[in-house]
């Protein structure tokens, strides 16, 4: 009866250690869950769309707070879903806001070409101009597909840092 | 000291989490558009309905079904309206700039089920689908009114047949 009695008591101990430890991860992954939702994340960049301010494989961390606080600039790079496919996503730099009036030619055209981008969207552009499918192939992007915004880069090492504006003379100067 | 919050954050955080799954979503400006469907007396009695977001966490729906998205001309307002078409359907438009879409692959068309006085894909075109954000299941306000929602295209509706689904026939005009 004693060695029965010990035995459930062990039984009872290890189901207690674990449910301590199911809960506590239970509550780390909903606090880790709310830091990825409305903080920030880590994203690793792939493609050669945002050369040569990202390579490939870059790691940049995109904070969420100002897409839920909609104070989204022109020359920000933003990481947004992709409007043709919501499961993958796309980096790029915000060139136009709602109301502006971007270029759709391109700079060997000689005719120029513009157009307004209209409420509620946002017009996307990759700074590597040459390789980059964005808003002049698939035209703006609403905004409530932006996931966040690109602050600074943290891979590799010797090119981390915040970074500057666009090579390019595309975002309009305000006037 | 921050252990003993611990406890707390995490348990509300899962509350907070497990709730986020069904809404309970009520917007008066938006009922209008879906008589009778939805709120066949007006603006006197809002119908309130439950929203499923895990069933669209994979941006899967079906056509007929009735669903909750962020507004394409106002990020911060959410619509409700119907789906009629998917991406490589083709719709007959009432009111928009051309007479047939082919929907391109990643979007959608909706439409509220009250012809005439709806904002939805015939003023604003094709949705993308990463504006998805729920799938309405149940009305669930006022009492009398609640009932399951069922994935049914609205009688009348303009999404033309493709060439491989005959399922589609009987529900044309």
């Amino acid at each position: 009866l004693h060695f029965l009695f010990s035995g459930a008591k062990m039984i009872k101990n290890i189901i207690s250690k674990s449910l301590g430890f199911i809960g506590y991860t239970i509550q780390y992954g909903c606090i880790a869950h709310c830091a990825f939702e409305y903080i920030g994340e880590l994203v690793v960049c792939s493609g050669p769309s945002m050369e040569p301010t990202i390579q490939n494989h870059d790691v940049v961390f995109s904070e969420r707070l100002s897409c839920h606080l909609y104070c989204i600039e022109k020359g920000d790079i933003v990481i947004a879903k992709n409007p043709s496919d919501p499961k993958m996503n796309i980096c790029k730099r915000v060139i136009g806001l709602e109301g502006d009036k971007v270029c759709t030619s391109s700079s060997s055209d000689i005719f120029k070409t513009h157009t307004y981008v209209p409420k509620g969207h946002i017009w996307l552009e990759g700074d590597n101009i040459k390789n980059s499918t964005d808003s002049r192939s698939y035209g703006p992007v609403p905004y409530a597909l932006i996931r966040g915004r690109v602050c600074f880069k943290v891979w590799p090492f010797h090119n981390a840092g915040t970074f500057g504006k666009s090579p390019n003379e595309r975002v309009p100067r305000n006037v | 000291m921050l252990q003993g919050h611990l406890p707390a954050c995490g348990c509300l955080t899962a509350a907070i989490l497990a709730l986020g799954s069904y809404q309970p979503f009520f917007n008066a400006s938006s009922q209008e558009l879906m008589r009778p469907s939805l709120n066949p007396e007006g603006r006197q009695a809002s119908d309130i309905v439950l929203l499923n977001r895990w069933s669209v966490r994979n941006y899967q729906v079906q056509r007929g079904d009735v669903v909750s998205l962020i507004s394409p001309k106002d990020p911060q307002q959410k619509i409700i309206k119907r789906v009629i078409a998917l991406e490589g359907d083709i719709v007959k438009t009432r009111g928009y700039k051309n007479r047939h879409v082919k929907i391109p692959g990643g979007h959608f068309w909706i439409e509220g089920d009250h012809y005439g006085h709806s904002f939805d894909s015939n003023n604003f075109g094709p949705v993308s689908l990463g504006l998805l954000h729920a799938r309405a299941t149940h009305i669930i306000w006022p009492p009398q009114r609640w009932q399951k929602i069922y994935p049914t295209l609205p009688k009348g509706h303009r999404l033309l047949p493709s060439a491989n689904d005959s399922s589609m026939d009987e529900d044309n005009e």
